[in-house]
């Protein structure tokens, strides 16, 4: 006698074709040159960063022109240890996944922190370490990692908005 | 029941876009904004309308607020189907009468992917969706039932094509109590009712939209003498339904969206009441009765009737 | 992302960006009683729908009546045979479809149901599809309680 049948797999498998977008194509592009764009409103003057076309606090339209390079050095502002496996990970746990506020920027940057993780601490100074020129594809892995500069942690008045 | 109203609209639809859904949004939420003359801070209530299946991207409608400016927060609602139905949200909220402006807005970039195979991620899980009928293979069904029911000829019906689903948006601006006296060209919302049919393809009366029929009804539009009605529907051969359904009368004006132009879905039913509004906003009309459609062969149907602001 | 599949430029001076993306889920679905009993009759080659309060046998079952929302009250053996209501044509079917070659959607009365089940018919010519002609169930060999085991129907006359 079979048992009763009380689940059933329903697995969805789609392919597509994405597109990012005309700002993000160009924030996505730069980055293989080794640049960090993003792009000023024109309206309450924050850069946006990634760009979406659009300034996400007065939603108004950006434009191409307001596109402003930013430094690849910034400040930790918040930050957490990754100590959990899980599947499509890269990089062996623990490490250290970081909101980095980029000098000239007003949204922090998602990103790794290349550091003990006894040693992370919101305010640290870090800068983008690059992947080579010919393994940069237009993707954030284009940065492999941010790395501590050394320097003077910033104070935490600096950056307290963006905590 | 209180007057709510219609006060601007504005759309933007592509064949293909390369603008993601920030940009496409942004440009449309700006214009209808501007033409209602209200600020961001005078909308009380924001509600959107879209399919993340379209792009694959999981809860792509919280990356689009990107392009309303939710700052400070936003009261806000999402839909994940046509934009009519936020419409119908909106209306809804409206109504309880302690806000007086809402925005309404609808992408979709189906673009991205094959939507005639997307669309089956809609089905019933347990005993349509494993098999992965197409929408063309659906739409084929209630076609074939209209012609053996007699309802219409093979060649009134013509050829089941892949409609030309296309990317798009389109933004709405709605008021009540002061700022409906206020506002100018606007169109009232004198009735709106959306109704379905049992999701079972396999019990529903294909033959007719009943669906469609009760929500004019309901909505106060079923043989109703008004100067426009706007029907959309992917599929051509679904007019022939709709007008059946809608029961309109000679004189009205009757425009089919879908068929053979571009087809936004997610945005279409959305756009479909736009278009009624804009007829009674540039003074072509009086009256208007719009209709919106969603889910396979017509499952879902929502109209409404609109007049000119007294 | 992928960059070579690049399109025409945007106004910024930079191509917009393509890639190919695949999207999966696995997800698991618990069935609940009236369905389950479903699956569990296809693995023993029997077909159940579900008896509304009014009378009419709900096939493939819901938990409730379509029409008013009651909960239905009993499951009924139905026919593995039954007519076709209606039917569209697949001359190109796609991997994921029942059949590997063009086969006919068709919504099936079954035998003792009062509403339709929606599968595939395998009958070779498009020509030879009829709207009413009768259609059997071609029951998949090793059965583990889907909708596809039920592999497709075919000609009553079709042995």
């Amino acid at each position: 006698m079979n048992y009763a049948v009380t689940r059933m797999l329903a697995p969805v498998r789609l392919p597509f074709v994405v597109t990012p977008g005309e700002a993000l194509s160009r924030f996505l592009s730069a980055l293989v040159e080794g640049r960090l764009i993003g792009e000023r409103c024109s309206e309450c003057s924050k850069v946006v960063l990634p760009p979406r076309g659009a300034c996400p606090t007065c939603g108004i339209a950006t434009n191409p022109r307001d596109n402003v390079t930013v430094s690849d050095g910034g400040t930790v502002v918040m930050f957490c240890i990754v100590n959990i496996p899980f599947e499509g990970q890269t990089i062996k746990p623990p490490y250290v996944y970081a909101s980095i506020l980029l000098d000239g920027a007003d949204v922090p940057l998602l990103h790794l922190v290349e550091v003990p993780v006894d040693k992370a601490r919101m305010g640290m100074r870090v800068r983008a370490e690059w992947a080579p020129p010919t393994e940069r594809k237009p993707s954030l892995e284009a940065i492999r990692w941010f790395v501590p500069t050394g320097e003077p942690d910033a104070s935490y008045e600096a950056y307290k908005e963006y905590a | 029941m209180r007057d709510v109203a219609i006060a601007s609209f504005a759309q933007a639809t592509f064949e293909r876009s390369s603008k993601d859904e920030v940009e496409l949004l942004v440009d449309v939420i700006t214009r209808a904004r501007a033409e209602s003359r209200l600020s961001k801070s005078d909308i009380g209530f924001t509600c959107s309308a879209s399919c993340d299946y379209l792009g694959g991207r999981p809860f792509s409608f919280v990356s689009a607020l990107d392009a309303v400016g939710a700052w400070p927060p936003i009261s806000e609602s999402h839909v994940e189907m046509d934009g009519a139905w936020a419409l119908y949200e909106a209306w809804v909220r409206l109504q309880h009468g302690d806000v007086d402006a809402a925005l309404v807005y609808a992408f979709g970039r189906s673009s991205q992917g094959n939507l005639n195979q997307v669309l089956s991620t809609q089905l019933d899980p347990y005993f349509l969706a494993p098999l992965w009928p197409e929408g063309d293979s659906l739409a084929g069904l209630q076609a074939r039932a209209m012609i053996d029911a007699g309802v219409c000829s093979e060649d009134e019906i013509g050829s089941i094509a892949t409609p030309r689903y296309g990317d798009g948006a389109a933004a709405m601006v709605l008021v009540a109590g002061p700022l409906l006296e206020r506002a100018s060209n606007a169109a009232v919302i004198r009735g709106i009712d959306h109704r379905i049919e049992a999701h079972s393809i396999g019990a529903r009366d294909l033959t007719r939209s009943s669906s469609t029929q009760l929500a004019a009804e309901k909505a106060g539009a079923c043989r109703r003498d008004v100067d426009v009605a706007v029907a959309c529907a992917p599929y051509a051969y679904q007019e022939i339904l709709l007008r059946r359904a809608l029961s309109l009368t000679d004189r009205t004006r009757f425009t089919f969206l879908g068929g053979n132009s571009v087809y936004p879905y997610i945005v279409a039913g959305l756009s479909s009441v736009g278009e009624a509004f804009a007829k009674i906003a540039s003074g072509k009309a009086l009256s208007a009765v719009a209709h919106a459609t969603s889910g396979p062969c017509l499952q879902q149907n929502l109209v409404c009737l609109l007049e000119v602001q007294p | 992302m992928d960059g070579s599949k690049s399109e025409s430029r945007n106004p910024g001076g930079v191509r917009p960006l393509v890639a190919d993306y695949l999207l999966e889920f696995t997800y698991k679905r618990s069935l609940g009683p009236v369905i389950g009993n479903f699956f569990s009759g296809l693995r023993e080659q029997l077909i159940y729908g579900a008896r509304t309060p009014s009378g009419r046998v709900i096939v493939p079952p819901t938990e409730y009546d379509p029409d008013t929302g009651e909960a239905v009250v009993e499951h009924v053996l139905v026919g593995d045979a039954g007519r076709v209501e209606t039917w569209s044509w697949v001359a190109a079917p796609l991997a994921c479809h029942p059949l590997p070659h063009p086969f006919a959607w068709a919504l099936i009365r079954l035998d003792g149901a009062d509403t339709s089940l929606f599968h595939a018919v395998d009958i070779g010519a498009r020509e030879s599809m009829k709207t009413g002609m009768r259609v059997k169930a071609r029951w998949r060999a090793e059965r583990i309680g889907t909708i596809r085991d039920l592999e497709c129907f075919v000609p009553e006359w079709f042995r």
